[in-house]
């Protein structure tokens, strides 16, 4: 009953959420205030449905319900109870209904959250949000419903894909997908503001605190996700520019150039018709990144088994999506009030650059990852694009906006002094060059590519650095939202310096270990001790020790795992990982290279990782510095602007 | 400065950047590809020389042989077969009699020398390139018997 009851409701929301996307944007354009008025109770009874919907899911994981073919093949009675809840999203059906939970998640808060906004406006933005959500159920309807019965059920499930057991993917996807789908927003708001004409300062302010908290998730979950591939897939990379990590990268890239771009549209009211654009393009390659993942038109790292029904799907989604947004833009752009004059130094002109360098990067991304695709659908023969590809253009890309970092904060709106501007700077171009010869030769060998990046992270920190002194000279404290982007962009420091660090200094190695034998990386030796048999909840563990040693101490043991579990075929390699501020060290094991598997040879895979965690931690601190940013309480005042439809006039 | 000229030098910058990615685009590219090649395209004589490409099959039964780090098998489309080496330790997901593919160059004495092994997620899956192998060869098997 419990699943049939978690359909009804799903079909019951794609009903209510029909009506929402409909009834709210025609009354918002005739004026008629009971039909605005349906835009919050009909979000709010879609959020409730989808509600029942996933509980009803999580419900049938939590009693083994193998009658649901969707929990019998992602569950298994043997799974811990935690692995079985996050298992609701270990798979395609149930990831999808998760997805359709977020986006209704974000209208419900958008329909909380916006008291203080003209009736019409939130009638409007909760109305995109509403047709996007109908898509997307169609979607879970048509090609992949969680909820469909197995007639003969079987007794027990086949569980759940090892790699996904474990703690990363408990958070990882919901994050990444609040992200995602937080991209609707940022785009529903931009849709609003197409449809009601009005493009104006007002709405950049309302999008802002949406589009940067959407922005924040993303980060997280990317962060997260990459973590995860450091720490459980034992590969010891933490990016690997597949197609799936791009499909999550581009909305980021395009997510930021966005924050930045709203900036000028808010305080200046210029860049208007470019931020709807990016608005556009977010969300559309949050569609994409769906696709890529779903589809399994690439060959991916990543890739799970797929179906490509479901790709055409979202492609054609895809295509209505990008198709009629474009087509109302181009509707409405050339109605669009140019923004205010600027001169060709000033902040804008800064941000403006800053949009230029993420779009293009995130264009060479796409390129990258779409190439094998056109190469094919042109009978080129079926290739790949490989990571150095990516960081051959990447990386370029990315270094004058390190440079510009420094400068663009300080520089004024409309016109800035660039003598003057260089003048203050001096004491931090002195700081990158002691930067850039001194701490690569501190760290080890001098090398011109990590010079480069720690000579711009020093200038960075310490035009960072000037600049807060400066401002907390000044009378009044600064706004929450200037310390978030002071933050964030510290945190983009951090992670220049941790990817900078890595790639240069990093030690690999595959090793044949014996007991007893010793190898050593980074200055740390790790001497072999054997590999016991273990047992865990549903699986059994050839359960390795290794003796970490410096200078001849132990500094702590380390047992990385080979586990079999016992629903599955494949053998999962837990790495250990021993983590600190400076460096981590790493060891996994491969396969047992000698029959006797508890005194013989081993093949082992050992890393030292200096600063790997600065990558993290600078997501981390760009999350962090985003939040700060949204909390701002300029957000929430109520804009006196631009209060077209007068609410509640007609009734 | 005048807004035209203003409006220009922004024009100019913005070509600019675009020209240069795109030539580091194109550069990149050029460079960084690499083709796949299924078993009977090497057998035929059709792989690159001397350069990095893919090739992707079944892992052939009981042909895995350890020596130490080194771990040669072979790959077949069900038609022919390439042997590769491997040195170093392979995903958790590689075994025999299921779908891999793999990254490398020909040796002079035709063997492939594997520089990567690709690892997948999910024991059910198999990659579309292993997969586009093995249907071609069943296709033409197919034909030859019509």
């Amino acid at each position: 009953m419990i699943p049939e009851l978690g359909h009804f409701a799903l079909i019951l929301a794609f009903l209510v959420s029909m009506v929402q996307g409909i009834l709210p944007l025609v009354g918002a354009q005739r004026n008629r205030a009971d039909w605005i008025a349906l835009a919050r109770p009909t979000t709010a009874a879609s959020f409730l449905l989808v509600a029942v919907s996933f509980a009803c899911l999580t419900w049938s994981f939590y009693v083994n319900d193998f009658s649901v073919e969707y929990v019998a093949g992602h569950s298994n009675t043997q799974l811990p109870t935690m692995y079985r809840l996050s298992a609701v999203w270990g798979g395609h059906e149930g990831s999808l209904l998760l997805w359709v939970f977020m986006l209704v998640g974000w209208a419900a808060a958008v329909a909380a959250f916006s008291r203080q906004l003209p009736a019409a406006m939130v009638a409007r933005v909760l109305a995109v949000l509403g047709l996007v959500t109908v898509g997307l159920m169609a979607f879970v309807l048509l090609t992949s419903n969680p909820f469909d019965r197995l007639l003969n059920p079987p007794a027990e499930g086949r569980s759940l894909n090892p790699l996904l057991q474990d703690p990363g993917l408990i958070y990882h996807p919901p994050l990444l997908y609040m992200g995602y789908v937080g991209m609707a927003v940022a785009y529903a708001f931009a849709m609003a503001a197409l449809i009601a004409g009005q493009l104006d300062a007002a709405w950049a302010r309302w999008s802002r605190p949406w589009t940067t908290v959407a922005w924040v998730f993303l980060t997280l979950g990317i962060a997260l996700g990459s973590w995860w591939a450091y720490y459980e897939l034992g590969w010891g990379g933490w990016w690997f520019w597949d197609p799936v990590e791009n499909a999550s990268f581009m909305p980021w890239l395009v997510a930021t150039a966005l924050i930045h771009s709203l900036a000028v549209t808010e305080k200046r009211g210029g860049f208007k018709n470019w931020t709807v654009l990016l608005a556009i393009a977010a969300f559309s390659l949050s569609l994409l990144g769906t696709f890529l993942v779903r589809s399994g038109v690439l060959t991916s790292v990543h890739a799970f088994a797929t179906d490509p029904r479901r790709g055409l799907f979202i492609l054609m989604l895809l295509a209505v999506v990008v198709g009629g947004s474009l087509m109302l833009f181009a509707a409405r752009a050339p109605k669009v009030s140019a923004g205010g004059r600027f001169e060709l130094v000033s902040r804008e002109t800064f941000l403006l650059v800053n949009n230029v360098l993420l779009v293009v990067a995130c264009g060479a991304v796409l390129l990258g990852t779409l190439y094998p695709l056109i190469v094919d659908a042109f009978g080129g023969g079926k290739i790949s694009v490989g990571p150095p590809y990516f960081n051959a253009v990447f990386v370029p890309i990315m270094l004058p906006l390190l440079l510009l970092i420094a400068v663009g904060p300080v520089a004024r709106w409309k016109q800035a002094d660039l003598a003057d501007m260089l003048k203050n700077l001096w004491p931090a171009a002195v700081v990158a060059v002691v930067a850039g010869i001194a701490l690569p030769m501190a760290a080890g060998q001098w090398h011109a590519y990590v010079a480069l990046a720690l000579a711009l992270v020093g200038w960075m920190v310490a035009a960072l650095v000037m600049q807060t002194v400066e401002r907390l000279r000044k009378p009044g404290t600064p706004t929450p939202s200037w310390w978030g982007m002071q933050l964030a962009h510290f945190g983009l420091a951090a992670f220049v310096v941790g990817v900078a660090m890595v790639s240069t200094y990093q030690d690999e190695r595959d090793v044949r270990m014996e007991p007893g034998e010793t190898v050593s990386v980074g200055g740390y030796t790790f001497k072999f001790l054997g590999v016991r048999e273990s047992r865990g909840p549903n699986y059994t563990a050839d359960r390795g020790t290794f003796e970490l040693l410096k200078d001849g101490k132990v500094e702590r043991m380390l047992h990385p795992e080979k586990r079999a579990y016992d629903t599955s075929q494949m053998p999962m390699t837990e790495a250990a990982i021993d983590a600190g501020f400076t460096r981590d060290v790493y060891v996994s094991l491969g396969e047992a290279l000698t029959p006797d598997k508890e005194n013989g040879a081993w093949a082992v895979r050992v890393y030292f990782k200096p600063f790997v965690d600065w990558i993290w931690g600078g997501c981390l601190l760009m999350a962090i510095g985003g939040l700060m940013a949204a909390s701002d309480r300029r957000y929430r005042v109520r804009a006196k602007a631009s209060a077209a439809v007068p609410a509640g006039a007609v009734a | 400065m005048k807004a035209r000229h203003k409006r220009f030098a922004i024009i100019g910058g913005g070509l600019a950047a675009i020209g240069i990615a795109a030539t580091l685009v194109l550069n990149a590219l050029d460079s960084n590809i690499a083709f796949f090649v299924s078993p009977s395209e090497v057998a035929e004589g059709k792989a690159p020389q001397g350069k990095i490409f893919r090739i992707g099959g079944f892992v052939k039964e009981g042909s895995i042989q350890r020596d130490n780090l080194t771990v040669s098998f072979v790959i077949t489309d069900t038609a022919k077969d390439v042997k590769v080496a491997y040195t170093g330790i392979l995903p958790d997901l590689f075994q025999e009699g299921k779908g891999a593919v793999a990254q490398g160059r020909i040796l002079p004495d035709g063997s492939f020398k594997a520089t990567e092994v690709l690892a997948k997620h999910d024991e059910n899956y198999m990659p579309p390139e292993a997969q586009h192998a093995v249907d071609q060869v069943q296709k033409a098997q197919k034909s030859l018997k019509q």
